[in-house]
């Protein structure tokens, strides 16, 4: 019995092929989407641990020889016996690559490519050297090269062994002193006298910014998700209405309810699995057409062996088919209970076009108006992750509900208002179709809403990300001194010769009994070109250089509850008024900003022993400060080149994003089309009696046409603040409640313009392959409809 | 005796209130009869078929098939008498829009497990359908429909055929060569038959004839 009932059901797909696609489809897109999310995001955290990895590197304080270049190996091991926690660093130019060795084993968490050990899942290759494609590309062949894409340019790793071997020398060129030290320990001076020791610099650790993007990236992830799920939801709910009559048909003919719902369940598991795999395999693809970088002849090019992102990860496909399966199962189950509520003597007729109306629309209003209301509610009391989320979920669920209540609403005007008879008729029947399109509209809503969403927080991201480069790393070089006199004589040598000289003497303070760190400025054209506050007065730097106002970052504003206008006190006699908030997305610990003079007053002891230097040449100015002051290289640090990198690689994830956002756009028309397809046979019987009545077919396809279009321009008018909002929700109530800042909103007119312009063009798109079927349906179809009416 | 109903009793629950249908109906067929249910639009004689279908339950009292008491019986066990005892014939075709005439008419043998193709072949040659089996049933006529609905309810080789007013959506002379086919096979086949049917021309063709006034049988 199972066979032939199974036979029977599948056999609708097979005389409806149009909705078999649109179901396999929805599925295979929505999997897609949210596999090719995951890809993205993946590549996106390789390219912030190389970013990091660059960063990174001068986060730590290091031992350095006071004289030469090199350390020995028994200062090493002294220091290591006396109980010193360090961990050493070789490096050896190869040509324009830098050659790290690191000890895998004792190197901190996070230091520069240590992930490229770990990630090898052969646990540890000694002998190798990890490097990016274009990297590995100008390295000798006599190293064993891996091709790792989290890798820096211009960086190869190793273990230290292969280094020094390679380089033909023993001795080290740095000892990184590990964050927790014992609480004793000798002095350096008695152990190894010969190093000193250099201060961790003042560079930015973007981990915290990227981590917020990554949330954010995973909400939309799961945001295209549910549109794909929404074309699934209407596709399947089609077919079921359609095949009321078989259910009905085949339990007159002996089979049980129970067999028919496990029937049911079965065949729907199994279209879940192909559309999910097709989806995986899909979102395989997408990602790796996205992400040039992990083109697979990476291995034949280089004979290197590739490693790294765009692995095809059974995580992926597990959780993408799992969704498959989940949002089928979501789609599904509303429907088996109505199959075993259905009485068998019911009318086997579609009821479709009776469902969205009435009571219906009422409590479909109720709820959309109820969840809108939480939202606002949410908005203003929200301050976890969790609240947040149900803060986002309750604005698109809402937001999806009450859009087609509002479309009808609209054509009702729309109607009233028109004069032409062909108009008013045009406003009712796009209104009569709207319960038959709604879940088409509602994730077209959704996904440009999302899009919306997407263009506002990555290039507010953006914004904030360059920004925040800028200002850290302003200056093209950052050197580093140990005394009083070094200090005093590196000044003058830069002033003396031109350049500007930006000392940043620092100092740990107590701000309200709370500790923070004091940093001294010298106020200039770099501060005030390249800063950017969230709040501020009117020219906050000259109070902060007369020594009358003072600048706080963003985390010690929201610790101390201190803004603009309240005052810090300094010193028992000096409080300072707070004349500007800094944003700071690379450090999570409190800093008030001062002058120089002011700093120098109250800390006087404490001279700058780090300075920036704004240059064209780094190159030279390195140079010559080694040639004139006796500096040693290694105190000297290019943020030039750190920036530049570091853009680079943010570069390509913003890309990425761009194409997952036309990627989804894409979806929601691919929504709209399956949903006109599907709806074109009960259009015929309605478009009859027009036809009848004198109106050309041509009239007839060009009005569907300009629906098509009337409809995706509700949709995009209801989208911007709907994306507006959701932008909003992550960037100030998300993204504060997960990391305790708040990323700065911008708007981008022009980008919201060519999404406008993309969404009428899908939903034309989509419309006229339905249009063109209209313009070829023979007469004798039309007249049938008159000769069917029994 | 193969089908029996003792007293039995349906009303159904409106708006106005109750309605009885049927208010204690009795009678037997035996094996192989043909029966005529007659009646006025609204008597309940559809009701009476599908409680004897077991597509609907009865009130009170008791449907017997093969001396089995059926009403009251659960889902699965109504479906296996459907499945393997009973055939029914709709007034509306009820035929599987996604499957060719040939698997609409192998469809019930096949639920049923009793699929006897030399048998099918038998029944599409009798009623004229050899031409149509690749096709699927929206472009046949309503009398070739309704063929295919007879050719499916016979080929499950079912004890009890129950239609109603099979040819009511026929022609009257496409009505008289479908009929004569149908009762032709019910003969062919020994299947006992129950046919509601507003025409005594129809109910004269059968074997006894039952008139259903105020639920009751007269
Ligand atoms: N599901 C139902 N709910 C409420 N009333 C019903 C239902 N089914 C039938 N009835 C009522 O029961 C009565 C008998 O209906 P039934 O369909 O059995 O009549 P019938 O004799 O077959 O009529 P016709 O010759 O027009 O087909 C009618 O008054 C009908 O309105
Ligand atoms: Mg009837």
């Amino acid at each position: 019995m199972m066979a032939p009932a199974l036979w029977a059901l599948m056999s609708h797909w097979w005389r409806n092929p149009i909705q078999f696609f649109a179901v396999i489809g929805g599925l295979a897109l929505a999997t897609a989407l949210w596999c090719g999310v995951q890809a993205i995001n993946a590549e996106a955290r390789a390219s912030y641990d190389a970013a990091a990895g660059v960063l990174g590197e001068g986060q730590y304080d290091q031992l350095v020889p006071r004289t030469g270049d090199t350390i020995s190996v028994e200062d090493y091991i002294a220091l290591r016996r006396a109980g010193w926690l360090v961990t050493p660093v070789v490096e050896h130019r190869f040509g324009a690559v830098r050659l790290l060795g690191i000890d895998p084993l004792t190197a901190p968490a996070g230091f520069a490519g240590l992930s490229a050990f770990q990630d090898q899942s052969n646990s540890f290759q000694r002998h190798s050297v990890f490097a990016n494609a274009k990297t590995a590309e100008t390295l000798s062949d006599e190293l064993d090269i891996v091709v790792q894409l989290d890798v820096a340019d211009g960086l190869a790793i190793a273990d230290i062994s292969v280094v020094q071997s390679f380089a033909k020398a023993k001795g080290l060129s740095r000892l990184i002193i590990l964050p927790n030290q014992p609480m004793t320990q000798p002095l350096l001076e008695e152990i190894a006298p010969g190093l000193k020791r250099l201060a961790a610099n003042q560079t930015a650790d973007v981990e915290q910014l990227t981590d917020s993007f990554h949330l954010s990236l995973t909400a939309f992830g799961m945001l295209s998700f549910v549109v794909g799920l929404f074309i699934v939801h209407s596709a399947i709910g089609l077919a079921f209405e359609q095949r009321r009559g078989l259910v009905r048909t085949m339990r007159s003919l002996g089979v049980p309810m129970r067999r028919l719902l496990v029937l049911v369940a079965v065949e729907m598991g199994v279209i879940a699995l192909i559309g999910g795999t097709l989806g995986v395999l899909l979102g395989y693809l997408i990602a790796a057409t996205l992400l040039p970088d992990v083109a697979g002849t990476l291995q034949g090019l280089y004979g290197a062996q590739v490693s790294g992102v765009l692995e095809f990860r059974a995580s992926w496909a597990a959780s993408g088919i799992a969704l498959a399966l989940a949002g089928t199962a979501f789609a599904v189950s509303g429907r088996l209970l109505q199959i075993a509520q259905m009485p068998l003597l019911a009318s086997g007729k579609s009821r479709a076009w009776v469902m969205a109306r009435g009571q219906r629309s009422k409590i479909q209003g109720f709820l959309a108006v109820a969840l809108l209301i939480s939202a606002a509610i949410l908005a203003g009391i929200t301050n976890t992750l969790f609240l947040g989320f149900g803060l986002l979920a309750c604005l698109l669920v809402g937001a999806a509900l009450a859009f087609p209540l509002l479309v009808s609403k609209a054509t009702q005007v729309f109607e009233r208002r028109s004069k032409n008879a062909t108009v008013a008729w045009f406003w009712a029947d796009t209104r009569q179709q709207i319960p038959g399109l709604s879940l088409a509209l509602m994730a077209l809503l959704l996904a440009v809403s999302a899009n919306i969403g997407v263009a506002t927080m990555v290039s507010s991201f953006r914004l904030t990300f360059v920004g925040f480069l800028d200002q850290r790393l302003a200056p093209e070089l950052y050197l580093q001194v140990d005394t009083k006199d070094e200090s005093a004589a590196l000044d003058k040598y830069l002033t003396d010769r031109g350049f500007e000289s930006l000392p940043l003497p620092r100092a740990d303070i107590d701000v309200q009994g709370e500790p923070a760190r004091l940093l001294g400025v010298r106020v200039g054209p770099t501060y005030r070109q390249n800063w950017v506050f969230l709040d501020q007065i009117p020219d906050p730097w000259t109070d902060v250089k007369m020594g009358k106002g003072l600048i706080v970052n963003e985390q010690l504003a929201r610790r101390q509850g201190l803004w603009v206008g309240h005052s810090v006190t300094l010193r028992q006699d000096l409080a300072l008024p707070i004349v500007a908030v800094v944003g700071d997305y690379g450090n999570p610990s409190s800093q008030a900003i001062v002058s120089e003079s002011l700093f120098a007053d109250l800390h006087p002891q404490t001279p700058p022993l780090q300075f920036g230097v704004r240059t064209n040449d780094p190159q030279s100015l390195r140079t010559a400060l080694v040639q004139d002051l006796g500096l040693a290289h290694n105190a000297m640090i290019n943020q030039a080149q750190i920036k530049s990198a570091s853009l680079e690689i943010f570069e390509r994830t913003f890309m990425v994003t761009a194409a997952l956002n036309v990627l989804t756009l894409g979806v929601a028309g691919f929504a709209i089309l399956m949903s006109l397809l599907t709806l074109a046979d009960i259009r015929v019987p309605q478009l009859a009696p027009v036809w009848a009545m004198g109106m050309t077919r041509r009239r007839l396809a060009l009005l569907e046409l300009a629906r098509a279009v009337s409809l995706a321009a509700l949709v995009f008018a209801a989208a911007l603040p709907v994306g507006l909002a959701l932008a909003w929700v992550l960037l100030t109530v998300v993204n504060v409640a997960a990391f305790g800042w708040q990323l700065p909103m911008f708007l981008f007119p022009a980008e919201y313009a060519g999404l406008a312009a993309y969404t009428l063009i899908a939903a034309v798109l989509a419309a006229l392959w339905p249009v063109g079927r209209l313009l070829n349906t023979p007469p004798a179809a039309l007249l049938q409809v008159f000769s069917n009416e029994r | 005796m193969l089908l029996e109903f003792k007293s039995v009793t349906k009303s159904f629950q409106d708006q106005s209130g109750e309605i009885p249908v049927l208010r204690g109906v009795s009678f037997a067929l035996d094996a192989g009869e043909t029966l005529a249910l007659t009646g006025e639009s609204g008597s309940g004689k559809s009701t009476l078929l599908h409680i004897a279908g077991g597509l609907d339950t009865a009130d009170s009292g008791s449907v017997l098939l093969e001396g089995r008491k059926i009403n009251g019986l659960p889902d699965r066990a109504l479906a296996q008498v459907r499945r393997h005892q009973i055939s029914l014939v709709f007034q509306q075709f009820n035929l599987v829009p996604s499957l060719t005439v040939g698997a609409n008419i192998r469809f019930q043998a096949a639920l049923a497990g009793v699929l006897d193709p030399a048998f099918v072949d038998h029944l599409v040659g009798a009623l004229g359908l050899q031409d149509h089996l690749d096709k699927y049933p929206e472009v046949l006529s309503g009398g070739q429909q309704q063929r295919v609905a007879i050719a499916r309810a016979l080929a499950a080789k079912p004890k009890l055929l129950l239609a109603d007013e099979p040819t009511g959506n026929l022609d009257e002379e496409t009505a008289a060569i479908v009929l004569a086919q149908m009762l032709a096979l019910v003969e062919d086949t020994g299947a006992a038959c129950m046919m509601v049917t507003h025409s005594p021309k129809i109910a004269g063709q059968l074997g006894r004839s039952l008139h259903l006034k105020a639920g009751l049988l007269v």
